[in-house]
C-alpha cells in the first residue's frame, strides 16, 4: 500500500503533542515513518519500513495540529521527526507552505544525508530550524554505525550554514564508539566552520529501544555496549567546551560590530 | 459606619453595607512584579516551625497517626480552652482543642463515627457524650438514616452511590470570614439583627420560620466567636487595625469554623488580596517591614497546617491523607481587568519555600492568560519543586461567578458569602453501564440491586442498545440519588447547622446541589469499545454478564479523538440532564462535578469488569482524567480531551491530575518554567477547568514508599487535593505511581 498520493498524504508513525527537547518552546511533534539509515543505536527500530502505513491526510494533520495553537503558539512550534521526515519531503513543502499561513515555528529533525535537490532547497527555505543529527564526524565509522558515510550529511550543514538556516546539533554519545577525544576533537573543528549552530547537545546512547528490534524479531547489535552515563556527557562538553566559548565570543563580537 | 480601624481606606459601598469585594477593589494594590522583594523566615518563625515538625514527628508514630483526642469536650465555638503551640514565639494564636494536634469530638454529626474514630485509635468516648448523644440528642447521621429508604440503602451499599455525607460532616462551606477583620464580629451581629428583623413578616410559613430560626443561629454563634477569641485575650468585637489583627481576626473566623464543623472541606476563602490591603497599609505606616509580613503569613499557614479532623480508618480510604481542603484562591483577574495578584499572593505561596512543601493548606492558584508573569512564573517554579499547587481557569470561572469567588474543596466555585452548596460526593456511572447491561443485578455478588429490568442477552454488545438501557438505568440513578441528598442535607440543616459559617454569609443564598460522577473515562471508553470494536459478553452459570472480551481496536479518552471524547461530553450533558429533572431541597440548584478526590481506588475495588477491557478491582481514573495508560499522543492530547468536557454542565469542578518528570517537561529549569506557563496558558485558552500539577520522577516516588522516613515532607497532588504522600496507604500509592506519569525514554 504504498501507492499513496505522496503530495498530500503521509505515512506516520506517531504523533506527540508535548514535544519539549525538539526545538524551542512547546512542540508538537510528528513522527514520520520509515528511514533509510540502519542506525544500530536505534530506539525507534519499528519506524524504519516504509511499508507499515498509517496515512494521514495533509488536512487531517493541520486539523490536528491547530488543535494545539493555544499551546504551540507563538513560542513553540511543530516539529517533524522521524523516521526520516524528509523521505516524504514532497509532503512536507505542502505541509510547511500551509502551516506558515499561521505563523507558526517549523522545524525538520533530521540526520541529513540527503543530496540537496530543489525540493529539498524548497523545503529548507520554508525551514526555521534544522535538528541535525550528526551519526559520525568520522565517515567510515559512520558508514559502520548506520550504514552510509558521513559525506552527504556534512555537505546538507554547509548547505544550511550557507543558507542562515539556524542548526541545533545533536549527537548520540554512544561509549566506545561516538566518544573518541579524537573524533570529538575533528567535530569540534567541524562545528566552528559553520555559521548557523545555535546549540549542540549531546544525547546519552541508552538501550531501552532494544525491546523493540526483539519485537521485530531482528537481532540488536549493539548488546552488551553500556548506556552512557552523565559523566560522559559532560566529558564530551569538555572536549568541545572551547568551541562553545569561541562561538560566545563570536557573538559578542558580532554584536560590537552591529553596534558600531 | 465609621471606625477608627478603617483609618486611610478609601470609602465605598463597603462602608454602608457588608460588602467586602468593594473594600478590596477600592483599596488593593495590584503587583505585577516578581518574587525578587520576598524575605526569608525569621528565627522565630524557623524556632516555631521545629517544634511543629517535632510535633508531626510524634503524631506520626502514635497509633493511626493519631496525637491525642480530646474524647469528653463536646467541640463548639468557645467549649475549649485556648491553646498554643509555643505562645512566646506564636504571632496568630488560636487552636481547635487546647493542645496542638489534639482532635477534638464533633457527635452532632452522628456519634457512631466518634466512637468507632475513638476505639480506631485506642481511645473512649467520654461515656456520658456517649449517652447524651445516644438517648437525648439527635445527630445528622442518626436523622439522615431514620429517613433512608430501601431503594437508597440498596444503591449505597452496592456503591453505586458512594461517599455520600451521611456519616460525616458536608462541609464545602465558605464563611467569608474576611468579614470579622473588616467589621468586627458587633457589626455583623448587628446586621444579622436587621436581616431577623426583615424576616419578621406577616405570615410565617415553614420557610420564614426556618430562616428566623437560623439567623437566630447564626447571632448566636457570632456571640461565641467573641467568647473564643477572649479566651485568647482579643477583643474581636471592633474591626481589626492592623495587619496582624486582620490576619488574627479572619482567622478566628474560620477556627470558629473548625471547632464547629468537621466537615470533609473546610476551606479557607479567597483571603490572600484582602490582607494584602491591611500589609500595605502597615509598610506605609512603617509599623511593619517585609520580614514581618512573611512572618505573620508563616504564622498563619502554620496553623492552618495544624488542622485535624478525628476520621476512621474508613474515611481515609476514601479521601486518604488526611485531608481537611483548607483551599486558598489566589490571584486572578478582576473584571475591570486589573490583576488581584498582590504582593500577599506571592507570600502566601511562598510560604512552601519559608516552611517547606505541605498539603495543607490547599494552595489553588486562579490562573488567568493575563495574570503577570513575574507571578506566572514564581507560581509555575514552585510547583516544579514542590508538587503543591493546583491551578483552575480564572478566565472560565469569572464568567459565572465574577470575580470574588473561591474554591471549596478542590474544584467547587462558589461566590465567597454568597453561595453555598450541598455537597453530594457522587455516582458510579461505570457501575451503573455494568447494572443496565445485567438489568439491575449486581455484577459482583448477583443481588438484584435496582428494580428489575430487562438484562441484555446478546453474545454481542450492540451500542443502541446498551445506550438506551444505560440511559433507563442513569435515570433512576438520578432519582435515587437526589433523594438520598435530600434527606442528607434536611437533616444535616436539622442537626448539625453550620451556624458560624452561614453568619458569615449574606441573607439570601444561592445554594447548589453539587452531585457527581466518578467512573467517566471508564464509562466512556466502554462506549467506545462498544460502538468501534466489538465486545463479547462472558456470562457466568447464572447468565450473569462477569466478564468482557474486547475484539479489535477503538479510540480512547485521553488523546485528543472526537470520535470518543464526544461520547465523555454527551454523557456529562445527559446525567445532569437526569439530576435536573427531580425536585431538590430548598430548591438548591443541581450541578455536576467530575471529581473523584482519591476515591477512585475505592470506586475501582467495588467495580467489576467493564467492557474498555478494565479489569474488577482496577483503580479508575482519577476526576476527568483518562484511564491509566491509555493515552498515547502525549500530555496536551490528554489536556485538550479533558479541556471538552463542558463546565457549563459540570459548574462543580473537572478535575484533570497531570504529572510529568522534570526532564519531560524541559531540559533545564528555566526551560521547564517556559513550558509549564506555556502549557498552562494553552489549556486554560481551551477551556480547561481544573489542573493538578506533579513535577517527579517514578523512582523517587518508588523510594519515599520504601523509605517514608527519607520524605517527611514530599507532598503529590492528587485529585483536587495535595497529599503527604507517606501519609497514602500503600494501594493508593501504587496508584499514584502507576498512573500515566508523562515521561519520555
Amino acid at each position: 500500500m504504498n501507492n499513496f498520493d505522496k503530495e498530500n498524504f503521509a505515512n506516520v508513525h506517531s504523533f506527540e503533542s508535548f514535544g519539549t527537547v525538539d526545538g524551542p518552546g512547546i512542540r508538537f511533534v510528528i513522527f514520520f515513518q520509515g528511514c533509510h539509515l540502519q542506525c544500530k543505536y536505534c530506539h525507534n527500530r519499528d519506524t524504519w519500513s516504509t511499508e507499515n502505513n498509517q496515512i494521514y491526510s495533509i488536512d487531517e494533520i493541520i486539523d490536528r495540529i491547530l488543535t494545539y495553537k493555544n499551546y504551540i503558539y507563538p513560542s513553540g512550534g511543530v516539529t517533524v521527526s522521524g523516521g526520516e521526515p524528509l523521505l516524504q519531503v514532497k509532503f512536507l513543502i505542502n505541509l510547511f507552505k500551509r502551516l506558515k499561513e499561521y505563523n507558526l515555528h517549523l522545524a525538520i529533525d533530521t540526520s541529513g544525508m540527503f543530496n540537496i535537490t530543489d525540493d529539498i532547497k524548497e523545503l529548507l527555505s520554508l525551514t526555521d530550524l534544522v535538528l541535525l543529527d550528526i551519526k559520525h564526524i568520522d565517515s567510515e565509522k559512520c558508514k559502520q554505525l548506520v550504514g552510509f558515510s558521513n559525506e552527504k550529511e556534512l555537505e546538507f550543514a554547509r548547505y544550511l550554514s550557507d543558507n542562515s538556516i539556524p542548526i541545533w546539533i545533536r549527537q548520540v554519545i554512544i561509549p566506545g564508539i561516538t566518544d573518541d577525544e579524537n573524533d570529538l576533537l575533528k567535530l569540534k573543528d567541524f562545528l566552528l566552520s559553520l555559521k548557523t549552530v545555535e546549540k549542540v547537545d549531546f544525547l546519552s546512547y541508552h538501550d531501552m529501544g532494544k525491546f523493540k528490534w526483539e519485537n521485530l524479531g531482528f537481532k540488536y547489535e549493539l548488546d552488551g555496549v553500556r548506556s552512557a552515563t552523565n559523566e560522559d556527557i559532560e566529558r564530551a562538553k569538555k572536549i568541545t567546551r572551547i568551541f562553545l566559548k569561541i562561538r560566545v565570543f563570536f557573538l559578542f563580537l558580532k554584536l560590537n560590530l552591529c553596534v558600531r | 459606619m465609621e471606625f477608627k480601624e478603617w483609618e486611610n481606606f478609601n470609602s465605598g459601598d463597603w462602608k454602608t453595607e457588608i460588602n467586602v469585594r468593594d473594600f478590596i477593589q477600592k483599596n488593593y494594590t495590584p503587583y505585577e512584579g516578581d518574587s525578587s522583594f520576598l524575605a526569608s523566615a525569621t528565627e522565630k518563625t524557623k524556632q516555631l516551625w521545629n517544634i511543629v515538625l517535632d510535633l508531626y514527628n510524634k503524631e506520626k508514630n502514635s497509633k493511626g497517626g493519631v496525637l491525642d483526642i480530646d474524647t469528653k469536650t463536646i467541640s463548639t465555638i468557645s467549649a475549649h480552652d485556648a491553646g498554643y503551640i509555643c505562645k512566646d514565639l506564636e504571632e496568630i494564636v488560636g487552636l481547635q482543642t487546647d493542645a496542638p494536634l489534639k482532635r477534638a469530638i464533633m457527635p452532632f454529626g452522628g456519634i457512631k463515627i466518634v466512637k468507632k474514630s475513638c476505639e480506631a485509635y485506642d481511645r473512649e468516648v467520654d461515656p456520658e457524650v456517649d449517652y447524651i448523644f445516644n438517648n437525648i440528642r439527635k445527630s445528622h447521621n442518626d436523622g439522615v438514616f431514620s429517613v433512608y429508604s430501601p431503594d437508597i440503602r440498596a444503591a449505597r451499599s452496592s456503591h453505586l452511590i458512594t461517599g455520600l455525607p451521611d456519616g460525616y460532616g458536608r462541609g464545602r462551606i465558605i464563611g467569608d470570614y474576611r468579614r470579622v477583620a473588616l467589621y468586627g464580629v458587633d457589626a455583623l451581629i448587628e446586621d444579622k439583627k436587621n436581616e431577623f428583623e426583615l424576616l419578621n413578616v406577616d405570615y410565617f410559613d415553614e420557610e420564614i420560620i426556618k430562616h428566623r430560626e437560623e439567623v437566630s443561629e447564626q447571632i448566636k454563634a457570632l456571640e461565641s466567636l467573641k467568647v473564643m477569641a477572649q479566651k485568647y485575650g482579643y477583643d474581636i468585637s471592633r474591626p481589626a487595625s492592623n495587619a496582624k489583627e486582620a490576619i488574627q481576626w479572619l482567622y478566628f473566623g474560620y477556627l470558629a469554623a473548625i471547632k464547629d464543623q468537621n466537615g470533609a472541606a473546610m476551606s479557607l476563602g479567597r483571603t490572600s488580596t484582602f490582607l494584602d490591603i491591611y500589609i500595605e497599609r502597615d509598610l506605609k505606616n512603617g509599623t511593619i517591614t517585609e520580614e514581618i509580613a512573611q512572618e505573620l503569613v508563616d504564622h498563619f499557614v502554620m496553623k492552618l497546617r495544624l488542622v485535624r479532623f478525628l476520621r476512621t480508618p474508613e474515611y481515609n480510604e476514601l479521601f486518604s491523607g488526611d485531608p481537611v481542603w483548607v483551599t486558598e484562591s489566589i490571584g486572578g483577574m478582576g473584571i475591570d481587568g486589573r490583576t488581584l495578584v498582590t504582593k500577599n499572593s506571592f507570600r502566601i505561596l511562598h510560604t512552601l519555600n519559608t516552611l517547606g512543601p505541605a498539603p495543607e493548606p490547599n494552595l489553588t492558584v486562579l490562573w488567568s492568560v493575563n495574570l503577570p508573569t513575574g507571578f506566572k512564573r514564581f507560581a509555575t517554579e514552585l510547583s516544579i519543586k514542590t508538587s503543591s499547587i493546583q491551578y483552575e481557569n480564572d478566565d472560565l470561572m469569572r464568567k459565572f461567578h465574577g470575580d470574588d469567588y473561591a474554591i471549596a474543596c478542590c474544584v467547587s466555585a462558589m461566590r465567597v458569602g454568597k453561595q453555598m452548596q450541598f455537597f453530594g460526593a457522587r455516582a458510579n456511572l461505570a457501575k451503573t453501564l455494568l447494572y443496565a447491561i445485567n438489568g439491575g443485578k449486581d455484577e459482583i455478588t448477583g443481588k438484584q440491586v435496582t428494580p428489575k429490568f430487562e438484562a441484555i442477552t446478546s453474545e454481542y454488545l450492540d451500542y443502541d442498545e446498551v445506550i438506551d438501557k444505560f440511559y433507563n438505568m442513569m435515570d433512576y440513578v438520578a432519582k435515587i440519588y437526589i433523594k438520598a441528598l435530600n434527606d442528607i442535607h434536611y437533616m444535616h440543616d436539622k442537626y448539625s447547622y453550620e451556624a458560624i459559617e452561614m453568619a458569615l454569609h449574606d441573607k439570601d443564598i444561592l445554594r447548589t446541589m453539587a452531585c457527581g460522577i466518578a467512573g467517566l473515562s471508564v464509562v466512556t471508553d466502554s462506549l467506545s469499545a462498544i460502538k468501534y470494536a466489538k465486545v463479547k459478553v462472558i456470562r457466568n452459570e447464572d447468565g450473569l454478564a462477569v466478564d468482557y472480551a474486547v475484539e479489535g481496536d477503538f479510540p480512547k479518552f485521553g488523546n485528543n479523538d472526537d470520535r470518543v471524547d464526544s461520547i465523555a461530553v454527551q454523557i456529562t450533558k445527559d446525567f445532569l440532564g437526569k439530576l435536573q429533572k427531580y425536585q431538590t431541597y430548598r430548591n438548591s440548584r443541581t450541578t455536576l462535578s467530575i471529581l473523584t478526590i482519591t476515591s477512585n481506588v475505592v470506586y475501582g475495588k467495588a467495580t467489576g469488569n467493564t467492557p474498555d477491557g478494565r479489569k474488577a478491582g482496577e483503580p479508575f481514573g482519577p476526576g476527568a482524567n483518562p484511564m491509566h495508560g491509555r493515552d498515547t499522543n502525549g500530555a496536551l492530547a490528554v489536556m485538550n480531551s479533558i479541556a471538552k468536557l463542558p463546565y457549563q454542565y459540570a459548574e462543580d469542578g473537572i478535575s484533570y491530575t497531570f504529572s510529568i518528570t522534570p526532564a519531560t517537561l524541559g531540559s533545564d529549569r528555566e526551560i521547564q518554567v517556559d513550558n509549564l506557563v506555556n502549557m498552562l496558558d494553552g489549556f486554560f485558552s481551551q477551556e480547561g477547568h481544573h489542573i493538578n500539577v506533579n513535577v517527579f520522577d517514578r523512582q523517587l516516588l518508588q523510594d519515599a514508599m520504601d523509605h517514608p522516613e527519607k520524605y517527611p515532607q514530599l507532598t503529590i497532588r492528587v485529585s483536587g487535593y495535595a497529599v503527604n504522600f507517606t501519609k497514602l496507604t500503600r494501594e493508593q500509592q501504587l496508584d499514584v505511581i502507576n498512573r500515566t506519569i508523562h515521561e519520555k525514554i
